[in-house]
């Protein structure tokens, strides 16, 4: 039977059918929908760890027990998750250990726009590409056997158009479901200098046998068709340069990017006059290429940034002119994505762009607080910098710049990496006041439950983390709980908060609109009365706009939130049904 | 022969719930076919972008500038912005309903007038406005349905391959509504 199957979707597809057991992961776009669509199979244990580095760990030790094991990631996740990723690599495996990645080329949803295939060579471990959803199934499959057959965990890489592309896939049965037996190695799995040292052999050795693998691998294929322009690519480029190209050019399609299969790419290159490489971000093949002594055109015909279109390889390889865009006239206002109506951070950064603070910013929907009308934050770099970040800051800049500067992390951020960060502001006498944005859900990545919800990815109840309790346990004293719609009270915790020389907590607490429990009900309306002072304009609600120079509620926007109506200082909105 | 079909609009209207639809009814067909979506809360009441393309043997799951055969807009700012994408000869069907994004809410820009005037001068153009269409099915959340339904009577595909998708894509309790917008919109 073949499904219509998101890249993602097929991963997971691939886990189950391979036998895998456990799959621990933190929700990152791309990645998400892998471990959401692991849940549609009972057989296999999932979770959502607290951080990508708790994941690997999780499905590492699964591993060594003797489980087909899985972790997904976007590609910062995987800097989160080096360390045991690394070490891994030196253990190898007991049952397969698969980590996939996916990266996010053009930065549909990310803070940059790493290549992960860097990882495969630092690491040692090897790793697999596919190009659409049947192969991302296939690929997967494969990946486990290879880890067992090698010993070795082994990394899947996805793009964002692979991992969000809908293709057909052939549904199989599940083929493996074995636990393997376990027994105590600790030459193996216990990496003290000693026995590391005698397993970096086994690595080196490995990595020549699945050099050898590589070199003979169906899943690296040349599709001869010319004896003028050959073609090396992989993964999204690879069906890329065949819209653009058809089969006036040959192909050596790259499901193996490491171990890299030099020999038969060499092979293929003789065939041709002139040799492409087409790959989204770093010259990853090229690099090799040139290595080889292979004569290559690449990064100097195509772009380090983004993701690369058929007609973009068109004009580099044919020299194909882009025609003229059929548009109108006039430039088009952009739409940028919006906090949606309703959303609990509007709330808060009102209030700190009102009083003027610095904010350092984290990840998640309220990185959005940077863009107007809000522009509240001035830093946003990875998960939980917010925390820590400020605190440097402020040990630069002193007390009097501290008392004007906050964070503002989101309640699962906070547990993946924010922990840490308070608890070196305790421990090295800082003043940081930090405002978890405890909206009750992981927002951006599209609502997936965390240690502070209490419910686990199935949706079954479980022990919820005291944030209250958990701050005050680290030696913060002051934490104070606060509605970010009661804008007078809040602004008042705030000031009161970050005038103390002494760390603090804010729990901004209200959960996100979009949570099927939260039942905003009516919409909010302009009376008589308004002065058009244009004071909600501020909030920069999408459902707040001014039309011939009076400001209006757009009714089917408005969710009747009443943020508005604490804003107005003239009592002129009111709520309706 | 490979037809392209691009449904553009603004995060949150429901256009990835159409792709899908589209998606599987088109597999009905036996047709290959690769939609690429664009997913994650981050694109709320931004522009999204799914395409959508199927025909014997589909390899790139995106559409380039001047090779949509259809445009679908859920929005006429966004369907003015995709136009770039569309063929010469190519058909967009767009919901003349508007959202104002942000810089227009903040003063920064202004929304463009006439748009539907100005592509109907560019393009084959067939406008609609969905949400009173929506709102005579029963509920307004239907918008992209009564688009769907558009979309289908301007396909090759059978009616009656639409109606079966839309029966296992929607959940019971809205099914009636749902057909009832799919209806409204296929006799536009």
């Amino acid at each position: 039977m073949k499904k219509l199957l998101l890249g993602n979707a097929a991963v997971a597809r691939g886990a189950y059918e391979a036998g895998v057991r456990v799959v621990a992961s933190y929700p990152g776009t791309p990645s998400t929908e892998i471990t959401e669509s692991i849940v549609e199979y009972p057989e296999i244990y999932a979770e959502w760890s607290p951080n990508e580095k708790v994941a690997a760990e999780v499905a590492i030790g699964a591993s060594i027990a003797g489980a087909r094991s899985m972790s997904c990631m976007k590609h910062v996740g995987l800097n989160v998750m080096a360390d045991p990723v690394f070490t891994a690599a030196y253990t190898g495996v007991n049952a397969g250990l698969v980590f996939c990645v996916a990266d996010d080329p053009g930065m549909h949803s990310s803070q940059n726009e790493q290549d992960s295939r860097h990882y495969a060579r630092a690491s040692k471990i090897p790793m697999l590409e596919p190009s659409d959803s049947s192969e991302c199934k296939e690929f997967t499959k494969l990946a486990f056997d290879l880890s067992e057959k090698f010993d070795t965990p082994v990394f899947l890489r996805l793009s964002t158009r692979i991992s969000h592309s809908q293709s057909l896939v052939e549904l199989n049965e599940r083929e493996h479901d074995e636990l393997k037996p376990y027994e105590k190695n600790p030459a193996k799995y216990v990496m003290m200098p000693g026995n590391a040292i005698k397993r970096h052999v086994d690595v080196e050795k490995r990595l020549e046998a699945l050099k050898e693998y590589s070199e003979n691998a169906e899943i690296n294929k040349a599709e001869i068709n010319s004896e003028d322009i050959g073609v090396i690519c992989g993964g999204t480029t690879y069906l890329y340069a065949h819209e653009a190209l058809g089969e006036s050019v040959s192909y050596f399609k790259i499901g193996m990017i490491y171990p890299f299969p030099d020999k038969a790419v060499i092979e293929f290159a003789k065939k041709h006059k002139k040799v492409f490489v087409i790959e989204e971000l770093d010259p990853v093949i090229e690099t090799q290429c040139r290595a080889l002594g292979i004569d290559v055109i690449g990064k100097e015909r195509f772009t380090l940034l983004g993701e690369y279109t058929p007609a973009l390889i068109k004009k580099a390889v044919l020299g194909a002119e882009i025609p003229d865009d059929n548009c109108l006239e006039e430039s088009l206002p952009a739409r940028p994505p919006v906090m949606c109506a309703g959303c609990p951070h509007r709330g808060t950064f009102y209030v700190l762009k009102k009083l003027g603070l610095t904010v350092s910013g984290d990840i998640g929907c309220y990185t959005l607080g940077a863009v107007p009308p809000l522009s509240s934050l001035d830093t946003t770099i990875c998960m939980g910098a917010s925390v820590s970040a400020a605190h440097g800051m402020a040990k630069a800049r002193g007390m009097e710049f501290n008392k004007k500067l906050v964070s503002v992390i989101g309640d699962s951020t906070f547990m993946h990496s924010g922990i840490t960060g308070l608890t070196d502001i305790v421990y090295n006498k800082g003043a940081n006041t930090v405002i978890i944005l405890d909206n009750s859900i992981t927002g951006m990545t599209g609502h997936q439950e965390n240690p502070t919800t209490g419910y686990t990815i199935r949706g079954e109840e479980t022990k919820q983390v005291n944030l209250i309790a958990l701050c005050k346990s680290l030696g913060v004293e002051h934490v104070v709980v606060a509605d970010p719609f009661d804008i007078k009270e809040f602004e008042r915790v705030v000031k009161e908060e970050t005038n103390r020389e002494e760390p603090s907590v804010i729990i901004a607490q209200r959960p996100c609109a979009l949570l099927k429990r939260v039942k905003y009900s009516g919409h909010c309306v302009i009376g008589e009365n308004c002065k058009n002072c244009k004071m909600c304009m501020k909030l920069g609600c999408p459902a707040i706009s001014v039309k011939d120079d009076k400001v209006v509620i757009d009714k089917t926007q408005c969710n009747g939130c009443g943020l508005c109506v604490n804003v107005c200082p003239f009592g002129a909105i009111s709520k309706e049904d | 022969m490979v037809k392209s079909i691009m449904i553009v609009g603004v995060g949150g209207q429901g256009t990835l719930l159409a792709s899908r639809i589209l998606g599987n009814t088109v597999i009905r067909e036996g047709y290959d076919v690769k939609v690429s979506e664009v997913h994650g809360m981050s694109q709320r009441g931004g522009s999204v972008v799914t395409y959508v393309k199927y025909g014997d043997k589909v390899y790139s799951p995106t559409i380039d500038k001047g090779e949509a055969d259809l445009i679908l807009a859920f929005e006429i700012l966004e369907a003015a912005r995709a136009l770039p994408y569309l063929k010469s000869n190519g058909t967009m069907i767009a919901n003349t309903g508007q959202i104002n994004p942000m810089p227009v809410i903040t003063g920064a820009a202004e929304y463009p007038e006439n748009l539907a005037g100005k592509l109907e001068k560019k393009t084959n153009l067939i406008k609609l406005d969905a949400l009173s269409l929506a709102e005579k099915a029963g509920n307004i959340k239907t918008v992209n349905v009564v688009l769907i339904g558009v979309l289908a009577k301007n396909s090759e595909i059978p009616y009656e391959k639409w109606v079966e998708t839309i029966k296992e894509t929607v959940p019971e309790k809205f099914l009636d509504v749902n057909l009832k917008a799919f209806e409204i919109g296929y006799n536009v």
